[in-house]
């Protein structure tokens, strides 16, 4: 379906951190979890576009540093009562490597 | 005054249930008998069962003795300590112990305990097999486990998890030998105890369960165990924990009636009826015991009787029991399951939680109840069996738990605990014999306020932690404030602020891991309340030994500048005491116009403040102000902001010292410290107060007798004027009394408290006490902050410029076209 794109290795980024990278899509914000589970998400949040790699990662969600919204890494969803959906990517593990899929996912999730 | 001889008491065994009785006593006959005690073990009155605690590094052997040695003098009592008593003339009425002693008696108490039960196993006698009864084995244990050996228990009762868990707490690998196929079957139900193997598994402990032991390999030394179908394993350290046996010696020593036990009747007299016995050691009605609960009421009824009560009679109370591994939480009381076809069980299980609850009804009360996981309800289950409480009504909610069960209507049982009701005499908590009427005179009597506190005085809830709401119930009913469990830190765990800061340091937690697992907190990583707050509390306890750990700061401390709604940062480079140079000012121009900053900006902090600085850019940005000299101002720390000043003396014609010198000494003494919340400081040279002194955290306002120091003002959303501390007369007590409090503010206030709220939550006199009228404690306060500055005064603007802290935070990872 696209091109996967090679953005370097899991050990680039620091464990319950994010490191960012800018695409044509705008940036991306790359999170790795305690487990070394890894996702891609736009770097904004669905709030006022905080820059969501510079929250606290926690489980598989990460507070926006600038009001403190939770968003789900793998859903793009923001965590109840606060509504709104950061565009997730695809991202995968191959190996050490991280690949990209520059595509905005479609993934649906109902709401609660 | 003493007209009557005192008659002579002999007590032997200085142990949990002999010197419950001799206290009993001395209450009740306070000056009846000259009282001698023998005690085998060289140490004074102990909380055995706390040496579980003490094995896993959660107390010291200080923390639990129960009577120190003054506490014998002053009750005029002879104690012989490492000393066992070796011959009883019953007759003469003479006991004789091994260093020689001859003594006299008039009544005679045994007290002996129990002996830890040792199969019949090749290879018992090595050294390196340790049983778990007295404070030698817990030394033994402890010695093995600094040299990080490996070890075996034998037994998978309370008592061998305890060690086992304890030992793993210390760092061994430990496997434990259990010859059931399930652990703890005497208290649990096969379901329950496969849960908390489960649990116990993951936790890292290792299971041989129907495991039978066969014999100890070794030659010189344990070196490991062979079980029966062969398997081997092997170890430097064993531990038999197989079960007790009552200690009879004596008994047999003075001619007694024995069976299992030392045989007495209700009295608790013995078939001599001027010796009596209590504890471990005897047996009442073809019992014997292994549990203290019924050892306090032993001890009550015996005391009586040698007080000279004649009526007093003792039945042994319905028991219960739960297991003490922090964060693991096993209930059980009564029968574990249904006996015959006019018995029922009730079964409530929720595997996600890990919560298991089964109780056994019959004849409409209830019988047992196992819990695992979740056991609120313990004691309110406990409470229904013991009262033979009719549940007809409770039936189809029991199984819920009390609250669910009180939402509708309800027979017998009350809502809430009620204070009021309960008898003065009521034990409260069955660990350490603790009355509702004890506690409640600790209150009253020494004004304790808090749960923590009744714990210090009491003991009440100190062990096992079941009473604790009971305790709880009676604290805010005496003092009438609600003393409701504390608010918890957040939703991954129950406790609050207060009770975690406590057990990083009684239990030397020393990583965010070690806390979260030790205190059951309910995620892996925490969240985004409690890991800022954990990393504070740590690195608090222990300067210099944390590592700081950034993933769990807020942006803003994690770059070490301020995140603005646009995503771009803000710099204020620090301007000690509001003082700068041409120099300083024209490094800060060159940036702003190097890095096209665009908005620069004088702060109400007498500082620069340069807005709109891209994250990227912020390393070369701090570079180039390092080179000037300048450093970062902290403005986005929870820690010391700034220091502000008015001119004072030097310039000012009503300044009366010199403040701005002063404020640049704080500035320099405190820079770097974080805090619970943010901390500015300000100094004024007179009463006219051009800093705004009375609105900071700390200020001074200096008068021609010295300097006023003010404390708790806060200039934000809540205005608070500060409160007066003390009058201070040179700069060098303004230092130490500026940096005790704030050393104190450090230790107590809870993260994200600034110094107003914490003021007004512990109070002004409290704060005075502290610092005004323990000179030692705040010396040692001051002496506390000035170490832990010895850490925390490097320029996070250079280890991040220059010296590669963090590098990856400033570049993005890929670039993609
Ligand atoms: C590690 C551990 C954990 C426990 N946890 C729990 C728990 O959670 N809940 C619970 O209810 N119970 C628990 N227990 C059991 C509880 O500690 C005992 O029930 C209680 O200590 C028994 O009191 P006692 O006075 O009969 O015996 P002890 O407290 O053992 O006192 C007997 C004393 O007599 C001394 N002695 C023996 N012979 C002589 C002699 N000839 N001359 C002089 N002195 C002598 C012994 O050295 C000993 O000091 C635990 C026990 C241990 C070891
Ligand atoms: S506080 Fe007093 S000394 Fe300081 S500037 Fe104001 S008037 Fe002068
Ligand atoms: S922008 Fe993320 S919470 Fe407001």
């Amino acid at each position: 379906m696209n091109d996967w794109i090679d953005i370097g290795t899991l050990a680039d980024i620091p464990r319950l951190g994010a490191r960012t990278l800018d695409t044509p899509l705008g940036e991306v914000a790359v999170f790795r979890t305690g487990d070394d589970d890894v996702f891609a998400l736009i770097n904004k949040c669905p709030h006022k576009n905080g820059p969501l790699s510079e929250g606290i990662v926690m489980g598989r969600k990460v507070a926006c540093p600038l009001h403190n919204w939770v968003i789900d890494l793998n859903s793009g969803e923001a965590q109840a009562p606060d509504e709104g959906c950061t565009t997730t990517l695809p991202l995968k593990q191959d190996g050490d490597r991280l690949l990209l899929g520059l595509v905005v996912s479609t993934k649906k999730v109902a709401h609660g | 005054m003493n007209s009557v001889p005192r008659q002579r008491l002999v007590v032997i065994g200085n142990g949990m249930a002999g010197m419950r009785t001799v206290e009993e006593l001395l209450r009740r006959a306070p000056v009846r008998y000259d009282i001698t005690v023998f005690g085998a073990e060289p140490h004074p009155n102990y909380n055995r069962i706390m040496l579980s605690s003490v094995l896993a590094g959660e107390k010291q052997i200080d923390d639990i003795v129960i009577n120190p040695l003054s506490w014998y003098a002053e009750a005029g009592i002879t104690l012989h300590t490492g000393d066992p008593v070796v011959a009883i003339d019953a007759k003469a009425k003479i006991v004789t112990s091994a260093s020689g002693k001859a003594v006299p008696y008039d009544k005679l108490l045994l007290a002996t305990g129990s002996k830890p039960l040792m199969p019949p196993l090749p290879g018992l006698e090595l050294p390196g097999v340790v049983a778990f009864r007295d404070i030698a084995d817990t030394d033994a244990m402890l010695k093995a486990a600094e040299a990080k050996q490996r070890a075996v228990v034998i037994g998978g009762g309370l008592l061998g998890l305890e060690a086992a868990w304890g030992l793993k707490r210390r760092g061994m690998p430990v496997a434990l030998v259990h010859l059931m196929p399930t652990l703890m079957e005497r208290q649990l139900d096969v379901e329950a105890g496969g849960m908390l193997q489960k649990d116990l598994t993951e936790r890292g402990l290792h299971f041989f369960t129907s495991g039978q032991t066969e014999r100890v390999l070794g030659e010189a030394k344990a070196e490991g165990v062979v079980l029966a179908d062969g398997r081997s394993i092997p170890a430097d350290l064993v531990v038999v924990a197989i079960g007790i046996r009552p200690n009879v010696d004596m008994g047999k020593a003075a001619g007694l009636d024995i069976n299992r036990g030392i045989v007495v009747g209700d009295d608790m007299a013995t078939s001599d009826p001027d010796i009596y016995a209590v504890g471990e050691c005897v047996e009442h009605r073809g019992q014997v015991f292994g549990l203290v609960a019924p050892l306090w009421e032993q001890a009550k009824v015996c005391a009586a009787r040698l007080a000279g009560d004649t009526v007093a009679t003792y039945a042994t109370p319905a028991l219960s029991t739960r297991l003490k591994i922090t964060g693991i939480d096993v209930f059980s009381a009564g029968k574990l399951a249904a006996e015959d076809d006019g018995d029922e069980e009730v079964v409530f299980r929720d595997a996600t939680k890990g919560v298991y609850r089964k109780l056994v009804v019959r004849d409409n009360k209830l019988v047992g109840a196992v819990m695992y996981g979740d056991v609120a309800d313990g004691g309110w289950y406990f409470d229904l069996i013991k009262g033979d409480t009719d549940v007809t009504e409770l039936r189809d909610r029991l199984i819920f738990g009390q609250s669910f069960a009180d939402a509708g209507c309800c027979g017998g049982a009350k809502g809430s605990i009620d204070v009021a009701a309960m008898a003065d005499d009521t034990q409260v908590c069955g660990c350490n014999g603790v009355s509702k009427g004890a506690i409640v005179s600790a209150i009253t009597e020494k004004g304790l306020t808090t749960l923590d506190e009744v714990r210090a005085h009491t003991k009440a809830s100190a062990s096992c932690g079941m009473c604790t709401p009971q305790v709880q119930a009676i604290l805010s009913f005496v003092t009438g404030a609600d003393a409701a469990a504390p608010e918890a830190m957040c939703k991954c765990t129950d406790h609050g602020h207060d009770f975690v800061r406590h057990a990083i340091i009684d239990q030397h937690l020393k990583t965010q891991d070690a806390v979260r697992k030790v205190l059951g907190w309910k995620t892996e990583d925490g969240c985004a309340k409690c890991r800022p707050a954990l990393n504070y509390y740590l690195l608090c306890a222990w300067p210099g030994e944390y590592v700081d750990d950034y993933r769990s700061r807020f942006i803003n401390e994690r770059v070490h500048a301020n995140i603005q709604k646009d995503g771009t940062y803000s710099v204020v480079p620090r301007m000690w005491g509001g003082l700068t140079t041409p120099d300083e000012l024209r490094a800060i121009a060159d940036v702003a116009d190097k890095f096209q900053i665009p908005t620069v900006k004088v702060t109400g902090g007498q500082r620069i403040d340069l807005l709109g600085v891209k994250k990227q850019d912020l390393p070369a940005v701090w570079a180039d102000l390092n080179k000037a000299g300048l450093v970062s101002g902290h403005a986005y720390s929870k820690g010391l902001r700034t220091v502000k000043t008015c001119v004072g003396s030097e310039w000012c014609r009503f300044g009366t010292q010199d403040s701005t010198g002063l404020g640049v000494k704080l500035e320099k003494l405190m820079w770097g410290s974080w805090t619970p919340h943010k901390v500015k400081l300000a100094v004024s040279g007179c009463p006219r107060n051009c800093a705004e002194a009375t609105i900071k955290d700390i200020g001074i306002i200096c008068v021609e007798a010295g300097y006023d120091m003010v404390i708790g003002g806060n200039g934000g959303i809540e205005v608070r004027v500060t409160d007066p501390l003390v009058r201070l007369s040179t700069e060098d007590e303004v230092l130490e009394y500026s940096a005790a409090f704030m050393q104190l503010y450090r230790e107590e206030g809870r993260y994200l408290e600034r110094t107003a709220p914490y003021v007004e939550r512990v109070g002004l006199a409290y704060i005075k006490k502290r610092i005004l009228e323990d000179d030692a404690g705040r010396k040692a306060l001051y002496a506390r902050f000035l170490f832990s500055q010895s850490y925390a005064q490097n320029d996070p603007w250079a280890e991040r410029a220059s010296g590669g802290v963090d590098s990856h935070e400033f570049q993005p990872l890929a670039v993609v076209n």
